[in-house]
């Protein structure tokens, strides 16, 4: 009691390389009392869910550092099952008393005796961490000296680049996971990230661009990367879009870049193949396991294992481990996603993508990292076999109506393609398509593949990150929302 | 304020809520969920640099090293003349009473029975509704506390209620869904049967919907829709994206930015909008602004770093939670409604479209070009009257245009859930894609 009591004082300084694990946070006898207590209303299953994160940011704005924010947050969020009725109830406050407030707060859908015992914990609950190098443990000058190199490197690329903003954030999140079946599991996921967006000034007015380079890593990042390079892509981007012309009303075959319109699939059919949307009737994709949905050299797969992708997880926030889960296979549908929840009422195993913003969260079906995979075709063929169309370099970020299908998503840097050939620059905007038409529709498929930019997905008000990526790419029609007749 | 040190300025706040969440499926509660939330952050200033920290507690001893951070963070922050703690201006709080006991008061059944009731009066309205994705009910409740070296010491509680419902419309092989949900400080303002007509009409209305041939149209928003037009206009027109050279409307002040008919302001007083706040994000009074007025740009919005910037007074409009720094934002935008009803108004277009819904907002709406292109859904309008449904097309034009591109303004002004007072408004010469 005491020693919990104690550690509820966590230490803000940064800097401190000895950071314990997760697991000391909470002690195992409390977490069991905790889960016992929730169970014992008449509940049938029972999850204590921990989570410390850890995060600082600092913004480079107008040629100076405008600000550093560091932020901590350390809570509990307790669940409670029984039948297909589900009691949540969060807390900062990870004393005996503040658990045992949630747990009977939780508790309290379930009416009467108690039956079900919760098992012994099995496991150390215990993590380390996937950063090789802790960004926690790196000077705060260091990160304000990448800022600045960023800034110069995007100003210099152009007189016309007047205003140019670089963000440097670093998270690190603990998570701890213990149910009432045994499970106690524990990650400890770090993630890095900067991103840069410039602002040019022309004739016709101002034009953006950004680029983002963010992984599932430590202070390694910059190790890694080219951050000069990325500032002058972003800075190029905008001064590009000084030139462009609107961009055209109506249908047209559109070629995605490689990398740079994952998103697309995320939108024309990831959400839709979420368990929770799938069984409540608001999917396109209901009951079409074992259908031709996409062209047949379509293969998508949802992977939470892969590398240090933005949407990379050791344990999914159920404590489930990740896995590589193949949804389409040569256009063929094979599976949809699960969490907990869902997967116990199919009577099938979880997937790993069981996922929650914080602890104050229930956790829901969610992708990770989602791509389509390589095909056979050299990409500047795809784009000289089309005789008139829109490029799309980089694709921003969508959104969809998995009851219809119909999703949008925008355009941050695309051209003409006129005769086999990408022409003019276009102004941004958005595209719109129907998924399963899309997903029938694409034509030709690159054996170029990549990862593209990291990305934050929101539904039903969380947000978590994921990535996605695809080969080079070519759709047969999609409507582009421009103005140009 | 013991805390602070000589030289230093410093500005505390601590918030503290609970909330509530019950969502019900097949006739029963499917998920309860509530908690209670606490958070500090806290600036320090010294010289002109500033640093800042937050910490989801609020432990005597985090508060403490919260400081202690946020003085960690300043050293490395570039000294600016302009930043510094809101001073103090003179104006009064309008003192409203953001809490009603009602809600504080209902049981955890009372707000199962809204969740299913919501549920089941919307799948017996139309057979052709076969289920519902969500129905849900929630509550919150809050306290934010600010107080700062400057001498401002602010408290403010509020609560309010909200319900919302996703019915799901199929027939033959076609699925349409619907959303549609109401708030309001005390749970008997809701109007249930409106958010239930307005859900299943949203779903099973959409039914046979198809994609529109390309042309430029008149477009007709609803009020949501102008919301999140009027919205991003404003965001232009508030200090920071004006200093830092992200507003197109950057050099406009004073002259005709948009159809005169058009007068825009934003009104925390307003105790009928849940934008309605004592303080802004620094602890000044909540206030009245003007932003545009018969269609001449008024006024930027300001917080104190940004009026400073630009000589001028802030305009109280800080937004921020405890955890967060202030930016400059909308707390109540309210359009001044026209007068013709939303029938009279399809009968003064003729022919267009009536937009119902927009998606890609994030996606497709540039704020800095001012490039405006989002996904729509709704209606044709055919000889003033509503005609078949529309959806998988875009509307597009800039921000500039559409604001001069104004054609009528509706009179059927409401509080949106999201605290703004918005009415229809017509457009003229939108680029609709489709086929």
């Amino acid at each position: 009691m005491f020693r919990v009591l104690c550690r509820r004082n966590f230490d803000l300084r940064q800097g401190d390389a000895s950071v314990k694990p997760l697991s000391s946070l909470l002690d195992r006898e409390l977490i069991q009392e905790t889960l016992a207590e929730a169970i014992s209303n008449g509940g049938e299953w029972a999850e204590v869910f921990v989570e410390d994160r850890q995060n600082a940011s600092a913004d480079f704005d107008e040629g100076r550092v405008e600000a550093m924010v560091s932020s901590r947050d350390l809570g509990a969020g307790i669940r409670v099952t029984v039948g297909e009725v589900t009691g949540f109830a969060h807390t900062s406050d990870l004393t005996r008393g503040g658990l045992s407030e949630a747990a009977q707060a939780a508790a309290a859908v379930a009416k009467g005796g108690g039956q079900v015992k919760p098992v012994a914990l099995n496991g150390d609950g215990l993590a380390e961490s996937n950063a090789r190098i802790l960004p926690e443990t790196i000077s705060k000058t260091r990160k304000v000296e990448l800022l600045e190199q960023t800034n110069s490197a995007a100003r210099a690329e152009n007189p016309a680049i007047t205003q140019v903003n670089v963000r440097y954030s670093e998270g690190r999140r603990r998570v701890l996971i213990a149910n009432s079946e045994g499970l106690f599991n524990a990650d400890d996921q770090t993630r890095t990230l900067l991103s840069v967006n410039c602002v040019a000034t022309g004739d016709q007015g101002l034009q953006t661009g950004r680029e983002t380079v963010g992984y599932t890593v430590g202070f390694e990042l910059f190790e890694d990367h080219d951050i000069e390079a990325m500032a002058r892509r972003a800075a190029g981007r905008a001064v590009t879009k000084l030139a462009a012309r609107p961009a055209p009303s109506g249908q047209l075959p559109v070629v995605i870049e490689r990398g740079g319109g994952g998103v697309l699939f995320h939108e024309a059919c990831g959400h839709g193949l979420e368990a929770d949307l799938v069984n409540k009737g608001a999917s396109v994709f209901r009951d079409r396991l074992g259908e031709l949905v996409a062209a047949p050299s379509v293969t998508l797969v949802d992977d939470g294992t892969m590398g240090v992708e933005w949407g990379t997880i050791a344990i999914d926030d159920e404590g489930c481990p990740t896995q590589r889960n193949v949804l389409i296979e040569d256009g063929v549908l094979t599976d949809y996603m699960w969490d907990h929840l869902r997967s116990r009422a199919a009577g099938r195993p979880a997937s790993g993508n069981g996922r929650r913003q914080s602890y104050q969260h229930l956790p829901m079906v969610r992708m990770t990292n989602t791509f389509v995979t390589n095909g056979d075709a050299e990409p500047r063929d795809i784009i000289a076999d089309t005789k008139n169309g829109v490029y799309v370099a980089q694709l921003g970020g969508g959104q969809v109506n998995t009851a219809t299908g119909d999703f949008v998503f925008g355009m941050t840097e695309a051209y003409l393609i006129e005769n086999g050939e990408i022409t003019a620059p276009l102004r941004e905007g958005n595209l719109i398509g129907n998924g399963p038409e899309v997903l029938q529709n694409i034509e030709v498929i690159g054996n170029d593949f990549a990862m593209g930019s990291p990305g934050t997905c929101g539904k039903d008000g969380q947000g978590v990150p994921v990535g996605d990526g695809q080969p080079t790419l070519r759709v047969g029609a999609l409507t582009i929302g421009g103005t140009a007749s | 304020m013991s805390l602070a040190q000589r030289n230093e300025q410093v500005e505390v706040c601590l918030s503290r809520s609970r909330s509530t969440t019950v969502k019900a499926y097949s006739a029963q509660v499917e998920s309860v969920r509530s908690g209670m939330s606490e958070g500090v952050g806290i600036r320090v200033i010294v010289n002109g640099q500033q640093g800042f920290a937050t910490a989801g507690s609020l432990d005597y001893e985090v508060l403490a090293q919260v400081i202690e951070e946020a003085r960690g963070n300043l050293q490395f922050a570039e000294s600016d003349p302009d930043q510094g703690l809101a001073e103090p201006d003179g104006i009064k709080s309008p003192n409203l009473d953001l809490v009603d006991s009602a809600v504080l008061k209902m049981s955890d059944q009372e707000k199962s029975s809204i969740a299913i009731e919501l549920e089941q009066r919307c799948l017996s309205a139309d057979r052709r509704v076969s289920s519902v994705r969500s129905a849900a009910w929630s509550d919150g409740w809050g306290e934010f506390a600010l107080a700062s070296t400057n001498g401002i010491s602010v408290y403010t509680e509020g609560g309010s209620c909200s319900v919302g419902v996703q019915p799901l419309a199929v027939e033959g092989n076609e699925t349409q869904i619907g959303y549609a949900g109401d708030a309001a400080r005390r749970p008997d303002l809701l109007d249930m049967d409106r958010v239930i007509a307005e859900a299943v009409e949203g779903a099973t209305g959409m039914l046979g919907a198809s994609k529109p041939v390309s042309e430029r149209v008149t477009v007709v928003f609803e009020p949501g829709v102008t919301s999140a037009f009027l919205g991003t206009v404003a965001g232009a027109l508030t200090g920071d994206r004006v200093v830092k050279g992200r507003s197109p409307f950057a050099d406009r002040l004073g002259e005709q930015v948009g159809a005169s008919k058009l007068t825009l302001f934003d009104d925390p007083t307003n105790i009928e909008s849940l934008g309605a706040d004592n303080h802004d994000g620094e602890g000044l009074a909540a206030r009245k602004n003007m932003i545009i007025e018969n269609g001449m740009l008024s006024q930027f919005l300001h917080n104190s770093y940004t009026a400073r910037r630009l000589g001028a007074s802030s305009t109280g409009s800080a937004v921020r939670g405890a955890r967060s720094t202030p930016s400059v934002g909308l707390h109540a935008l309210c359009l001044k409604p026209g007068t013709v009803d939303r029938e009279a108004l399809f009968q003064k277009v003729g022919n267009g479209i009536f937009v119902r819904g927009v998606n890609g907002l994030h996606s497709g709406v540039n704020p800095v070009s001012g490039d405006f292109s989002v996904g729509a859904y709704g209606h044709k309008i055919r000889d003033g009257v509503l005609a078949e449904p529309f959806r998988e097309a875009t509307i597009a034009s800039t921000l500039q245009r559409m604001l001069l591109d104004i054609a009528v303004i509706g009179g059927d002004f409401e509080f949106l859930p999201n605290g703004s007072g918005m009415s229809s408004i017509a457009i003229d010469d939108i680029a609709l894609s489709g086929m």
